[in-house]
């Protein structure tokens, strides 16, 4: 029958409509379900996995050391070009002419976290930190030297 | 723009749907003739976002250039470069360790999950309903979470390399996978009640952008686009890697060709994952997780092949290797791009709702199209 | 008890005693206009934080949470911007008919209002065929959005016009048929004498099934009358950008955001003056002792509370339903809800005549 069928058309469908409102109804009065997280006021309990790639870093001992050895194994894993190593010749104390890094500039604009560099360094002297907020008004904030003025190769690092 | 179209005639209005606009998720071009309401033809326009990322692929290590195969299908980004990854290890030789091969098809399942779900709710907004697309986040940022914690990044992850994959799982990888299928399970009914049962979409979907098997055979159209129509595509399947010999799983087939059966399938492939994941992720075999590689990897001369199943299709990789140390030539082959060639077929005749549904159930990401 | 009915009393006698005849009109004219302009205002801040977080809450978000306590100032930041922008004329556009299109839309809007009975003795106008002057007035509006869609000069706007036009013209007819099956009830087109029927009761339940059934069809109809989602073709976001207002920016946006808010305020005002007794209290059969707690809340917070529980229930169908399309749209129209109605009304009669009604 034709009404028969036109009148089950119309429960189905004003069925099919409820059962959609009754999960947003649900979501409308449990608030319990909401996900969204208060970003900048939960900053301090924010807790990002140690693996989160945020940026390049350079560990630094309290003696201000590092194992950086100025290899230039990151440069050349790098895709990008986002690692330059400018590399100085030290005068040990026997005389010997000895390769030093002098600036490990990082460009953290260019750089899209990869982490081939961190997995190509042989010494373990650069790492991924968990910083996420990047942002600055001038862009040459953006272009850093990981190693810290002053600092100097850790002993028996070669 | 007249003369290129051709057979336009007078009274036929021309739109340019794009590169910005809020249908085609990111920076597709469409021009679209209508009639009225009626599509005439649609006819894609490319190059909006072409970054050449195969030329740049060829001045960049073997190591180096899977990280730049992320930026193409960003929402199935690790197995891209799962492709990439095989492909070198075919041209290399390499075995990759039993460990490596679980670990890596279990993301790629995890990626797969997230993918569907991105684009469900997506799919969702294009026909207007908003609240979806959030639900579908929730879920999907579980996924993400895992990601964050064994890979290091939520997107881009870029986790594959040559000869396994860069660091071991997390200690936390199981119990939180574990915690991802119970939500799921938890939560899957709620699509269907919000979006699959609804009577509007359904309407909206039956019968929409029909693509036949011959059709679809005859576009190169793969994934779930072609299993929507009958066409079994699933390289899964057809061309098993790493260990999906091993895997039971059903390749989904619908064979209606509209609209519908395309979202029947992506919703019924999420269940054929999470049954990959269960039965992996308690069978995770011991041992390293990346294989022993010389730290400069030299292909030998030759040309080499590896297609996968991504979320949207199949991804192929073809390597020309001169035997140095850089591809000589790199060519995707990109499921989007295929996919896209069969949306004017799918879309003449309907309404402008129309070729957004279909659009929607194509699931298509612009870069991938663009590379 | 509290009622709005004194004051307008005090009011005009004041006016009445200090002034002469033509001068107390005037000002009681510029009173209204006050009134309703500041009406205007406070609609549009309460019903567009109203909206934002009904979508927050159903889609598991928090919502505007940082203007103000609890972000309640958060609509009063967005009118400031949308004041503070510049308002484009298009090159190309019919710039008179674009500049006034959004104005038209917003008069009906405020035209609209005039019957409504928002409190016991408390209307701007209590006019004899209140109901017939409403949908009368509300189809002026359809003017207003095809003047936007054709002066914008874009194919967008044009094709989210004439969606508009052919969505609002049909719906119109369920609209008046529900209508109708009221009237045919009350015996009177006043919207002051349909509340004072409802005394013993509102016409949702007085009614029986076709009472039910017409108030299902009227909320669906004005849904799709006031462009909203699951019927906003007309703007239709990941179909036209955003319809018949993608040109306007600025402040003449603003008036076609606060006319849709004010809209669907008076249709839902409408609504719940028709068949859930606007502002006549909830009285249950022969509890005298809870009729009497009933009678003490104010009536403006009865018909307040109706309306904005029917608001609500049209922003519940905004954030949970996909889209139709258009020819769906009229599909819903011709094949279902017309002849639904047309037959629903002639029940109606049929219960009128025999007196079946409670």
């Amino acid at each position: 029958m034709f009404i028969v069928d036109y009148i089950k058309d119309i429960y189905g469908a004003i069925r099919s409509l409820l059962v959609g409102m009754n999960r947003t109804g649900y979501y409308f009065t449990h608030h319990k379900e909401i996900i969204t997280q208060n970003y900048p006021e939960n900053r301090l309990e924010l807790n990002l996995p140690e693996r989160f790639r945020g940026e390049v870093v350079m560990t630094h001992d309290e003696n201000n050391e590092h194992a950086c050895t100025g290899c230039s194994a990151c440069e050349l894993a790098c895709p990008n070009g986002t690692i330059k190593i400018i590399n100085k010749f030290d005068i040990s104390p026997e005389g010997k002419k000895k390769k030093a890094i002098d600036t490990f500039v990082y460009h953290l604009e260019l750089c899209t976290m990869c982490n081939l560099c961190v997995d190509a360094c042989p010494t373990g002297a650069i790492k991924m930190a968990q910083t996420f907020e990047h942002s600055v008004y001038n862009r040459g904030l953006l272009t850093k030297q990981l190693n810290k003025p002053g600092s100097k190769l850790k002993a028996g690092v070669e | 723009m007249v003369e290129e179209i051709g057979k336009t005639v007078e009274g036929d209005l021309i739109i340019n749907v794009g590169p910005q606009h809020p249908a085609t998720h990111g920076v597709l071009h469409l021009v679209l003739t209508l009639n009225g309401e009626t599509i005439k033809k649609v006819e894609p326009h490319l190059g909006y976002i072409h970054r050449s990322i195969e030329k740049m692929c060829e001045s960049l290590s073997y190591r180096q250039f899977i990280y730049s195969t992320s930026r193409m299908d960003y929402l199935s980004a690790h197995i891209n470069n799962h492709a990439c990854a095989l492909c070198v290890e075919k041209g290399l030789g390499i075995e990759v360790p039993a460990r490596a091969q679980v670990i890596r098809v279990l993301m790629d399942e995890l990626t797969r999950i997230a993918s569907h779900e991105l684009w469900w709710g997506a799919m969702a907004m294009d026909l207007g309903a908003f609240t979806p697309f959030f639900h579908a986040f929730r879920e999907r940022e579980t996924i993400n979470d895992i990601m964050e914690e064994t890979c290091g990044a939520r997107l881009t992850m870029n986790y594959n390399v040559p000869g396994g994959v860069m660091a071991d799982l997390h200690p936390n990888f199981q119990e939180r996978v574990k915690n991802f299928l119970k939500l799921y399970k938890l939560k899957i009914h709620e699509y269907d009640e919000l979006v699959t049962g609804n009577i509007i979409f359904q309407n909206r979907m039956k019968g929409v952008g029909y693509l036949s098997k011959e059709d679809a055979i005859s576009y190169g159209v793969t994934g779930p686009a072609a299993r929507g129509s009958g066409v079994s595509s699933d390289i899964r399947k057809l061309y098993p890697y790493e260990i999906y010999k091993q895997l039971e799983f059903d390749e989904i087939l619908e064979t209606e060709g509209d609209s519908f059966a395309r979202y029947m399938v992506r919703l019924r492939e999420m269940n054929e994952s999470i049954k990959i994941i269960e039965q992996l992720i308690d069978n995770i075999p011991d041992g390293d997780f990346q294989a022993k590689t010389k730290a400069v990897l030299k292909l030998p001369k030759g040309e080499f092949y590896q297609r996968v199943e991504t979320a949207r299709g199949e991804l192929g990789v073809y390597i020309v290797s001169e035997g140095g140390t850089t591809p000589y030539r790199i060519k995707f082959r990109s499921p989007g791009f295929s996919n896209l060639s069969a949306l004017d077929h799918m879309a003449r005749g309907g309404k402008i709702g129309d070729l957004v549904a279909t659009m929607g159930t194509l699931d298509l990401v612009i870069p991938d199209i663009d590379r | 008890m509290f009622s709005l009915e004194s004051i307008t009393t005090i009011v005009q006698n004041w006016l009445t005693k200090t002034f002469s005849p033509n001068l107390a009109l005037f000002f009681e004219f510029v009173i209204v206009g006050v009134l309703a302009i500041a009406l205007f205002a406070a609609l549009g801040l309460v019903l567009v934080l109203m909206e934002r977080k009904v979508a927050a809450w159903i889609q598991i978000r928090l919502g505007p949470n940082r203007v103000g306590p609890k972000g309640i100032l958060q609509s009063l930041a967005d009118t400031v911007k949308l004041i503070m922008k510049e308002g484009l004329t298009p090159d190309g556009s019919d710039k008179f008919l674009f500049n006034l299109a959004p104005f038209i839309v917003m008069m009906v809007a405020m035209l609209a209002l005039a019957p409504i009975g928002f409190s016991k003795g408390f209307h701007i106008w209590d006019i004899n065929i209140g109901v017939l002057y409403v949908s009368a007035i509300s189809s002026v509006s359809v003017i207003g959005i095809l003047m936007a869609g054709w002066a914008s000069n874009n194919k967008y706007s044009l094709l989210g016009a004439m969606r508009s036009g052919a969505q609002m013209v049909s719906y119109e007819l369920s609209v008046g048929l529900c209508i109708l099956s009221i009237i045919v009830l009350t015996g009177s087109l006043s919207l002051n004498d349909i509340v004072l029927s409802q005394q013993n009761g509102w016409w949702l339940f007085k009614g029986h099934i076709p009472a039910i059934i017409s108030f299902v069809i009227f909320i669906i109809a004005v849904t799709a009358e006031t462009n909203r989602a699951p019927f906003d073709l007309s703007e239709a976001e990941s179909e036209l950008t955003a319809g018949f207002h993608t040109e306007y920016s600025g402040m003449k946006f603003a008036l076609f955001f606060l006319a849709e808010y004010i809209n669907i305020f008076i249709v839902c005002a409408i609504g719940a003056t028709l068949f859930l007794g606007g502002w006549m209290p909830f009285h249950l059969g022969t509890w005298e002792g809870f009729n009497h707690i009933m009678d003490y809340i104010p009536s403006f917070i009865w018909f307040f509370g109706k309306t904005f529980f029917l608001i609500f229930v049209i922003m519940w169908f905004r954030w949970t339903f996909p889209r139709l399309r258009v020819d769906q749209l009229l599909n819903l129209e011709w094949k279902y809800l017309l002849p639904i109605s047309m037959v629903n009304l002639v029940i109606m009669t049929l219960v009128a005549i025999q007196g079946w009604h409670f």
